[in-house]
């Protein structure tokens, strides 16, 4: 039988560098050798280490579950440091990922747009150039529909 | 700027087709030049995988943005990751003619 396909993690942003280089290599104690991150082993330190979030608000975030999470999390911090102790490069990259992009609703002509150029801002809607728009919450909405369907009834 | 919008004919006064995947055409707006090209949908009674075969036809066009219905969550991702911005207009009624007006204004 062939295992179970891996779920994909979701990555909030891209990050800003694709690696790290060492330097200033003292003898022959480094080896040239390239350790390579994966994006979810990236996403998994940032929301951990950086964010401070715990291994469970991690694993939501990733949607993906909480040992799951875990695993990614240790083999990150394994990676990280045998590129620190061998003195070898990091490069960012691969990995069973998906970018996760904020959504917008525009008041003027109701459509819905994402916003892929995540460093940028968004200014006017796409579509009309209108600037009445709002962050638009999928949660909200579905309550919403929600109650109009039980108001009916 | 090319915007690609899903149709359900190959005019202008066709309206906008709901889905993406399995749209019966693309068009195809050039905002610089003001062109527009119809490409037939090969995909249109595909049962499975039409939206990344999709994504791929619109890709190959340098398309930076696409207009339609509705998007897979298949296709979400894809897109999120080549950089394409997705807008949604849940108006099956809208001609493509009128969302060209729209881009224009």
């Amino acid at each position: 039988m062939s295992p179970r396909p891996t779920r994909l993690r979701k990555v909030s942003s891209p990050p800003v560098i694709s690696g790290f280089k060492p330097y200033g290599a003292k003898g022959a104690g480094r080896d040239a050798g390239t350790v390579f991150l994966h994006f979810e082993e990236y996403e998994a330190v940032r929301l951990v280490d950086f964010e401070m979030l715990n291994h469970y608000q991690a694993s939501q975030e990733m949607n993906v579950s909480r040992p799951t999470l875990t695993r990614i999390y240790s083999k990150a911090r394994h990676k990280i440091a045998v590129a620190l102790v061998k003195g070898r490069q990091i490069i960012i990259e691969g990995g069973k990922i998906y970018f996760d992009s904020e959504w917008f609703f525009c008041n003027t002509c109701s459509c819905y747009f994402n916003n892929p150029e995540k460093q940028e801002a968004v200014k006017e809607c796409p579509l009309c150039r209108g600037r009445r728009f709002s962050i638009y919450n999928k949660e909200i909405t579905e309550q919403e529909e929600f109650m109009a369907t039980t108001k009916t009834q | 700027m090319k915007i690609a919008i899903t149709s359900t004919g190959n005019n202008l006064e066709s309206k906008l087709d709901q889905r993406f995947g399995r749209c019966s055409y693309f068009v195809i707006y050039d905002t610089e030049t003001g062109g527009t090209e119809f490409i037939p949908n090969p995909n249109k009674d595909a049962r499975e995988g039409a939206g990344p075969a999709s994504v791929q036809i619109v890709a190959s066009r340098n398309v930076s943005r696409i207009i339609s219905g509705e998007f897979g969550i298949k296709i979400k991702s894809i897109l999120d990751s080549l950089k394409i911005q997705m807008i949604v207009i849940k108006e099956p009624e809208k001609s493509i003619g009128k969302i060209i007006e729209m881009l224009n204004k």
